[in-house]
């Protein structure tokens, strides 16, 4: 049987598709500077042209004690608040024009440019309104902010974690709320049951045991029975609340000396390091649990996309039954992330009791849980984008905080529009500026064998 | 490696999918199993790889007994599988998709660069270009199948089983495929064929069972007549042409001129596609799978958001209508996914023949729907159609593929249309049945109607139409008469202008098929 040979046809078979894009502009092309103007014109109006005559603002640096050779990083800084906020919301103006250039003509950014720019703007917009904010009142310590920041950060970055570990792998965690609660009362509970030096360590490890309780149930409903997950998820946060309130107004009331007293993990102070300036404190000088979180984050980027076990979780959340064809097991797979996360979820709870010296409280995960989910999908399910979309929402929250104690001062803004601000920060990041994100393919969707 | 396969039985419910089969393939044998959709092919080969545990008989390897718990068992027992939905992570490299299951590591890590040597080596020894590190949901249809085959022979396979390959490919791929499949065979590789096209099985199997309604109904050789094994294959003689009279077109009814369609990131779809379509005529448009033809269709529904050009149906725009202003203008429909687009599984007959007009005369009003003139309706068209159904209250999910893509010709030829279109307007039924819509289809046409055919059968679109347009990669590569030559339409298919593969195939660019029909082997 003879074949003959066919002509090459016009494009060789495996190589890539080059798919165009539509030359002409979307028709929302002008979404993006419109937003980026009317921001930066806000602020202009606002906080520029409408400051106290004469204002100044001061932010504070360098600590006294930090290791600042020469003073090259100044204690200090003292600008006019009018005149630098005019000048930071220019900056940002320019930056909008930029786009509207970019917009226009239809230029096609690199990703990275494109990124730059928009946190470059967020930047500037942020301290434009620090600036106009904190005017005439005490220093503006940038050191304290970051220090809140991370604290802050901790608890959403542990459940934005924990997210990540069981969304990649196909598993809708709605439950990290309940699992930072469980952890936080949990470490609560057994920190003081063991009580001394000893107590908070005992309560280090009971967080992610008792954060496993959660986990273990959502697995076993969402993977084993096939439940609709987020209403599993729901369930079991609602279910978390219950518990832990019921346990806290018996039990922890009762006898608040021996089920639920503040103890907290001590400070690893690194040497030199922790003395460097503005840095030092925030990055060097932390419990175990802050340190915990960036090796986690480290050792779960590299894991997720460097690792076998890595290659095989993706390949469940993305196409479970391709995975079951090379023998994976897909169920199993599931089983242990739900888990892993779970218990790195519980480490989060930790944070809000043993981490910052705090008894623990009813509801005291205040909705970190769907905070951390937040941070997760903006983090676009990679560990270190999680991290980073964490400690943007800690950081609006930490503004907040720390205005609202000011707030008699400067800007005079209500502490309740000042309550506001991180949520409205989410709302902007995850509209605006991350764009579309890829969910893993199978998420949320049980896999059955036939 | 000798495979064999005895007393293998499969039972789905009250459903027996397969009944006592054997089946025996030599090594180094291409073995076809040719049978209809829904005979129970592809269920055979699933128990053979683990993926269903069959209720009886046995599975045979080099004589000694195996039983697989899982594919993890068949693959190392050296069975390799090549699924019609391709088991491929559209988002992983072609290395990663390759080493997935059975990856090499360095000092705990992923060795990608191994994984690409591996990818390398098989690719080189059968002449394939795939880029080790290309993501695989941006490769053509035909190269993702052969990162399939790489993933299966990487494994060590002995026994390779293709389960419908050809189904998504070019015929130029098509042959490309027969021939891998031969040097497989030369390098001593068992390969199980499963197919319902009898030409194909004709160019390459050297041996060939036929599986009807679960059982083997018989086995033959390639020699054996076309004719014959269409007939062993459905049961009793069917007429394998379809006669039709001569189209009469009228007046323009549908122009496209300029339709390009974007998806949600700006990414091009259909680019700049034109065609008119006359009264009375029915435009074919052919295509490998996957080039913008489903875009096309919903486009004309008013289903794609980014549409831009014109659609202009009896004078009347129709670009910017919603669906439901073009339905309202009496345009017809047949979804390509009917299990997704086209039926609620769990509404009965009677109300899925009635899902684009519940809500005017005579079914309904704003406010109420009229049950007896639904029911009527559902009594009349399931016996004008022959849907076999127990009754018109029996829910749509429960009927057959063919019986379900009968309900919904039905709904969408039930009222007098001033545009039908068909996707895949036969995809699943039988052969019997595919007879039956045809006529249809062409009673259609001879009742004036502009008719618009979306189909990656070849078969189907050189029967029925009067003009075909072929697809390639969002764009119309050009518009030839209905019975242009088949190795044409097929280099077209690939990408070729109509002028180039006429000059191609004067030249004597063949395919397989039509040569093995020249030296009279095969209708």
């Amino acid at each position: 049987m003879s074949t003959a040979v066919a002509p090459q046809p016009p494009v060789a078979d495996d190589t890539v598709i080059e798919r165009t894009v539509l030359a002409d502009r979307s028709r929302s092309w002008w979404h993006l500077p419109a937003t980026l103007t009317v921001l930066a014109l806000a602020a202009m109006v606002f906080f520029g042209l409408r400051a106290k005559a004469g204002a100044s603002t001061t932010f504070g640096l360098a600590e006294k004690a930090a290791l600042n050779p020469g003073k090259i990083i100044p204690e200090t800084v003292t600008v006019p608040t009018g005149p630098a906020t005019i000048v930071l919301t220019a900056l940002c103006l320019a930056i909008a024009a930029f786009f509207w250039w970019a917009q226009w003509a239809n230029v096609a950014l690199r990703p990275l440019v494109r990124i730059g720019l928009l946190a470059l703007f967020a930047l500037l917009w942020v301290l434009g309104f620090l600036t106009w904010a904190s005017a005439g009142s005490e220093t503006m310590s940038i050191g304290s902010l970051l220090q809140t920041t991370i604290v802050l950060a901790v608890p959403l970055a542990f459940g934005a974690q924990a997210g990540v570990l069981s969304e990649r792998s196909g598993v809708i965690n709605m439950a990290i709320e309940g699992q930072l609660l469980f952890g936080a009362f949990g470490a609560a509970l057994v920190s003081s049951l063991v009580g001394g030096a000893l107590g908070p360590w005992a309560g280090l490890v009971a967080a992610p045991l008792m954060a496993l309780v959660i986990g273990a149930l959502l697995a076993l409903f969402a993977v084993g029975y096939q439940v609709q997950q987020i209403i599993v998820g729901v369930v079991l946060n609602v279910f978390a609340v219950g518990l832990t309130s019921f346990f806290f107004g018996t039990v922890m009331r009762q006898n608040p000396e021996r089920f639920n007293t503040a103890s907290v993990l001590p400070h690893w102070r690194i040497p030199i390091l922790a003395d460097l300036p503005v840095i030092g404190r925030v990055l060097f000088d932390q419990n175990i649990l802050v340190y915990l979180m960036w090796i986690i984050v480290a050792a779960l980027t590299v894991a997720m996309f460097r690792t076998r076990w890595g290659l095989r979780v993706r390949a469940v959340g993305e196409h479970p039954r391709a995975a079951d064809t090379v023998g994976i097991d897909v169920n199993r797979t599931r089983w242990t992330n739900v888990l892993l996360g779970s218990a790195v979820a519980g480490l989060g709870g930790a944070t809000l009791t043993i981490g910052t010296n705090v008894a623990f409280g009813e509801d005291m995960s205040a909705g970190k849980g769907y905070i951390a989910l937040a941070a997760m999908i903006l983090g676009r399910y990679h560990p270190a984008g999680a991290l980073a979309a964490a400690l943007l929402f800690a950081f609006a929250d930490a503004t907040q905080l720390k205005l609202s104690a000011v707030s008699a001062g400067g800007g005079g803004i209500p502490s309740d529009v000042l309550l506001m601000l991180p949520y409205i920060v989410t709302l902007f990041a995850v509209a605006g500026v991350v764009g579309r994100v890829r969910v893993p393919a199978a998420d949320g969707v049980p896999y059955v064998k036939q | 490696m000798k495979l064999e396969l005895r007393g293998i039985r499969k039972v789905f419910g009250t459903f027996v999918a397969n009944d006592d089969i054997d089946l025996v393939v030599e090594p180094g044998e291409i073995h076809a199993l040719l049978g209809e959709n829904g005979a129970g092919k592809s269920t055979l080969m699933n128990v053979l790889y683990g993926l269903y545990r069959p209720d009886g008989g046995e599975i045979l390897l080099d004589g000694a007994p195996a039983s697989f718990s899982g594919p993890g068992d068949a693959m190392a027992a050296g069975i390799g599988m090549v699924h019609q939905h391709f088991m491929l992570v559209p988002v992983f490299t072609v290395a990663e998709n390759v080493v997935l299951g059975h990856e090499p590591t360095a000092g705990g890590m992923l060795d990608l660069a191994a994984a690409r040597r591996l990818v390398r080596e098989i690719s080189e020894r059968f002449g394939f270009e795939l880029d080790p590190d290309a993501v695989v949901e941006d490769l053509p249809v035909g190269a993702q199948q052969r990162v399939e085959i790489i993933k299966a022979l990487s494994r060590k396979a002995e026994v390779l089983v293709l389960d419908e390959p050809t189904a998504v490919l070019t015929p130029h791929e098509t042959d490309e495929l027969m021939a891998i499949m031969r040097q497989l065979q030369a390098e001593g590789t068992s390969i199980v064929f499963i197919t319902h096209k009898l030409r194909e099985v004709k160019a390459v199997a050297d041996r060939i069972t036929v599986i009807r309604r679960g059982r083997v109904v018989g086995s033959a050789d390639p020699s054996a007549d076309q004719t014959e094994l269409a007939s062993l294959m459905v049961g009793r003689s069917v007429a394998l042409e379809l006669d039709k009279a001569p189209a009469a077109p009228g007046d323009v009814a549908l122009e496209v001129s300029g339709l390009t369609v974007a998806d949600a990131a700006g990414v091009q779809l259909l680019d700049d596609v034109s065609f008119e379509v006359r009264r009375g005529e029915i435009l074919g448009v052919a295509g490998v799978q996957g080039n913008g033809q489903t875009e096309l269709s919903e486009a004309l529904l008013g289903l794609q958001a980014q549409v831009r050009g014109s659609i202009r149906l009896d004078g009347r725009e129709l670009v910017g209508c919603t669906t439901k202003q073009i339905l309202d203008a009496g345009v017809g429909f047949v979804p390509e996914d009917r299990t997704h687009d086209a039926l609620v599984g769990d509404f009965t007959v009677a109300e899925n023949l009635v899902l684009d007009q519940y809500d005017r005369a005579p079914f309904g009003s704003r406010i109420a729907l009229r049950l007896a003139a639904i029911r009527a309706n559902a009594t009349r068209r399931v016996e004008e159609f022959d849907v076999r159904t127990s009754s018109i209250e029996q829910s749509v999910g429960s009927l057959s593929g063919g019986n379900q893509q009968k309900v919904v010709m039905a709904r969408a030829l039930g009222r007098d249309l001033s545009l039908f279109i068909a996707s895949q307007p036969t995809r699943g039924v039988d052969v019997g049945s595919i007879e039956f819509l045809h006529r249809r289809i062409i009673a259609e046409r001879d009742k004036g109607t502009p008719v618009v055919i979306v189909s990656t059968e070849l078969d189907e679109i050189s029967q029925l139409s009067d003009r075909i347009a072929v697809m390639y990669r969002g764009r119309i590569l050009g518009i030839v008469p209905g019975d242009e030559d088949r190795d044409v339409l097929g280099l077209m298919m690939a990408g070729y202008t109509a002028e180039a593969a006429r000059e191609a195939v004067a030249g004597g660019a063949r395919t397989t098929d039509t040569q093995l029909a020249d030296e009279g082997e095969i209708a």
